[in-house]
């Protein structure tokens, strides 16, 4: 029942544009496996197979370093392709993109090395940001790298790595010394070959259950130069941060993108059987597509913002009101999804509600339900309450 | 006089891990432990001692990574 993936040579694929190779895959190897992922909370591996087929895992690393150098607005595009097929592959492409770029912008020689590495061997890589004991606070750390000449190791409690177990590579937050205050962090880069992880726990979750996130114990012993320079502040801000909440709204975006499918081929189905009478639903889907419309439009206004601020490498970045809108960013796209599969189940009706339909929006509704929980909304609003006293600027 | 003052407003609101006192004025805060919550804190407290406000442009991180750079920022406000 699961389909093989795309039987594409790169050759092949050459020609093709980056939404192209982003709809292949969604259509023929991430969508049709899907329900499975979901069901049996298992890898998506054919949708990663066939992301790396049409190399969309570098896409954004600069041409110069070997990928094509994409925008985080076309990142976003197709985050939000994959995420209407199979959100758990859109996400762990989200997740991949975000640690990607954080190396690329960030990089320091022993990191450019190791990108080039990634590059040319099409590595996946995981993110352990989150530490038991800091809740879900991940700008402060317990764990702390301890160096030993050229050598350097940690150990961190993670509560959730999504496809921990199948990365090549974890990029790793930890205090810069044992004497360091826990907000000041730094990134380190952990080959999976010098990684033990060892497992906590289960990943038995409502929704994204492919992303396979389970807790683990996390040992790395590395080499000092691939503990990246700049501050984790620095990269948190100007671009994990930024870059996460774009993708992940992307993401939501292309579940929201699938809910709506579904309510208006159910309304144009209704619609057909009495022809010259509009169906009660086309009002509510007429209502959705409104806000639809306003979720795409602030996912795509807000990774040209990061564009533009990008490509000026002003100050801007790292300015209250760049992060305020990123925050907002979050909490309204991870409200927003949840909105729309609500008003596309209400349309559907009982055929949304059935499991067995081809209206079905189950799966949406639970994966929709990880946004908000995804450093949870309370935390960013707080956040974002606390630089609204400072901040004077408009949005 | 107006680094004593900023040392002060430190020592009451930066959550440091040293004694905001004997600090050298180089000093990278954030890596002392400052972060961007207490900075608005900061923030807040030196505009009540210096009777001044902070404009959008000097709302960043770099303003407020160390007694120096804060206190070139609050000469660029005409408070120092
Ligand atoms: C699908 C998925 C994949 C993930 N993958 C990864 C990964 O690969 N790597 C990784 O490191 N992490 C990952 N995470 C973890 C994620 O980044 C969050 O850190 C985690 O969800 C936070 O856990 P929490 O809800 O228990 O904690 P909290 O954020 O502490 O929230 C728990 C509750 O406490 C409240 N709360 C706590 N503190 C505050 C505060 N300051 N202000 C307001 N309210 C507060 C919240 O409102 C909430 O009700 C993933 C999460 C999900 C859902």
């Amino acid at each position: 029942m699961t389909s093989v993936s795309a039987p594409f040579t790169v050759a092949e694929n050459a020609g093709l544009s980056l939404l192209a190779r982003a709809e292949i895959v969604g259509r023929e190897s991430a969508g049709p496996a899907a329900a499975e992922v979901d069901r049996e909370g298992r890898f998506p591996h054919e949708a990663l197979d066939a992301l790396r087929v049409h190399k969309l895992l570098n896409c954004a690393v600069p041409v110069d370093q070997g990928g094509e150098g994409v925008s985080l607005g076309e990142l976003c595009a197709v985050a939000r392709i994959l995420g209407r097929y199979c959100a758990s592959t859109a996400m762990i492409f989200a997740m991949h993109q975000t640690q990607i770029l954080s190396l690329v912008r960030h990089s320091t020689p022993g990191v450019t090395a190791f990108v080039a590495e990634a590059v040319a061997n099409d590595y996946l890589i995981a993110s352990a940001t989150t530490e038991l004991g800091t809740g879900g606070d991940v700008r402060s750390s317990v764990c702390a790298v301890a160096r030993d000449g050229e050598a350097v190791s940690l150990t961190k409690n993670a509560p959730v790595i999504s496809y921990g177990e199948y990365a090549d590579a974890i990029l790793v937050t930890a205090r810069r010394t044992a004497d360091s205050p826990p907000s000041d962090q730094v990134l380190v880069v952990c080959r999976r070959g010098d990684v033990t992880l060892e497992p906590t726990g289960n990943w038995d979750t409502l929704g994204l259950r492919g992303t396979c996130s389970p807790g683990f114990v996390l040992t790395a012993t590395t080499s000092a130069d691939l503990v990246v320079g700049a501050a984790y502040s620095e990269i948190s801000s100007r671009t994990m941060l930024p870059v996460s909440h774009s993708v992940w709204s992307a993401v939501w975006l292309g579940i929201a993108d699938a809910a709506m499918e579904k309510a208006r081929s159910f309304v144009r189905s209704v619609a057909r059987r009495s022809p010259g009478v509009t169906p009660p639903g086309a009002l509510r889907l007429a209502e959705a597509a409104a806000v639809h419309q306003q979720f795409a439009d602030l996912v795509a206004a807000s990774a040209a913002r990061f564009d533009a601020a990008a490509s000026a490498q002003d100050e801007s970045m790292s300015g209250m009101g760049f992060s305020l809108a990123m925050n907002n960013l979050k909490v309204t796209a991870s409200t927003l999804v949840v909105d729309l599969v609500n008003r596309a189940m209400l349309i559907c009706g009982i055929a949304g509600y059935r499991e067995d339909s081809q209206y079905s929006l189950g799966r949406h509704l639970r994966d929709a339900h990880g946004a908000a929980v995804m450093v949870n909304n309370d935390r960013i609003m707080n956040n974002s309450a606390q630089l609204s006293i400072a901040y004077r600027g408009t949005l | 006089m107006t680094e004593q003052v900023i040392r002060k407003v430190l020592g009451e609101h930066a959550k440091l891990s040293v004694d905001s006192m004997a600090l050298d004025p180089a000093a990278d805060l954030y890596e002392l432990g400052l972060t961007s919550h207490a900075s608005v804190n900061v923030m807040l407290a030196l505009e009540d001692a210096f009777d001044v406000e902070f404009p959008d442009e000097l709302l960043r991180k770099s303003t407020f990574a160390s007694i120096g750079a804060i206190r070139s920022a609050l000469t660029e406000l005409g408070a120092a």
